[in-house]
């Protein structure tokens, strides 16, 4: 099965990374970007055939390495 | 005293940190393998030097947290034995567990490489005994993300229990934001584990520790390690 983890920092976490991106967007013109958080996208093939299974799985990975559980968050979406 | 540093793949600074030890106990380290499971017998302290382990990857420190070796470190550090974090090596006990708190990208986005003044906080500590409380030492940084964060009651208790070792603060020893050299919360530059046997510091003590190339502020770190096991011993 194919599934996605999403990693995003918590609100209130600074994010330089994300600062920096906003301003490089309004320095090439692009206006209206009221602000930006980045973050990292896992795509992940999992043997496994049963979907909650695999939801189990991926928190699992996403607890003890994905994701530092200290700033950020972590959505698991199984895609079929 | 008999130590023994950790070498990780993408590890740059472990022979820095051997020679330091070599020098100033007068014992050469054993140099430990991540994939190994199982520490030296007898190893009184361990270290996990600075560097890039797996290039940063992920996290920093996030992969090299996960290797073989950590449960024989974690092991360790449960029986009270003694280690040693630096740079890289506190970002690795961050996110092992062994210490609170994370690493962010320092908050003017830019790798500092430059010396920084540190205060003291206590001597009364087997890490810090070589030092006065509220003396003010000159070592070196170099790293990119070394902004230390923690929650609100992670920063109380860390504060409440005199577990903040190393602090930035001006060459006067004063607390100054603008000395605060990466942005960490109250300026944190390194903090020891509830019992007192862990210590992570972003700084590298053990690059100041010969004349003949520089300050020797550094050298107090590892004195203080070697008398505290002769006293043991």
């Amino acid at each position: 099965m194919k599934a996605r983890v999403t990693v995003t920092l918590k609100t209130g976490i600074l994010d330089p990374q994300g600062k920096a991106i906003e301003g490089a967007l309004s320095s090439l013109g692009i206006a209206g970007v009221a602000s930006v958080r980045q973050g990292k996208v896992f795509d992940i093939e999992v043997a496994a055939t049963d979907r909650a299974q695999a939801e189990a799985l991926l928190k699992d990975a996403a607890e003890k390495l994905l994701a530092n559980i200290v700033i950020e968050n972590y959505r698991v979406e199984v895609l079929g | 005293m008999k130590s023994a540093v950790v070498v990780f793949p993408g590890i740059n600074r472990e022979r820095d940190m051997a020679r330091t030890l070599r020098l100033v106990s007068g014992t050469e380290p054993a140099m430990v393998w991540h994939a190994e499971t199982a520490l030296p017998a007898g190893t009184d302290l361990v270290v996990l030097p600075g560097g890039f382990s797996y290039g940063d990857y992920l996290r920093c420190g996030a992969i090299a947290a996960r290797a073989p070796v950590m449960d024989a470190v974690r092991a360790h550090a449960a029986r009270g034995g003694l280690v040693l974090g630096v740079c890289n090596g506190f970002q690795i006990l961050c996110e092992s567990g062994l210490l609170p708190g994370v690493l962010m990208r320092n908050a003017a986005l830019r790798f500092i490489c430059k010396d920084a003044y540190l205060r003291v906080e206590r001597s009364d500590t087997p890490f810090t005994r070589g030092y006065n409380a509220g003396q003010v030492i000159r070592v070196p940084v170099a790293h990119g993300e070394g902004n230390y964060v923690a929650d609100e009651d992670t920063v109380r208790r860390l504060e409440g229990e005199g577990r903040v070792a190393f602090r930035y603060v001006g060459p006067d020893g004063s607390d100054d934001p603008r000395w605060n050299i990466n942005g960490a919360t109250n300026a944190i530059a390194g903090i020891l584990s509830e019992r007192g046997n862990v210590l992570g510091l972003m700084p590298h003590p053990e690059n100041h520790v010969e004349a003949s190339i520089g300050p020797t502020d550094g050298r107090g770190l590892f004195v203080g390690l070697t008398r505290h096991f002769a006293k043991v011993a």
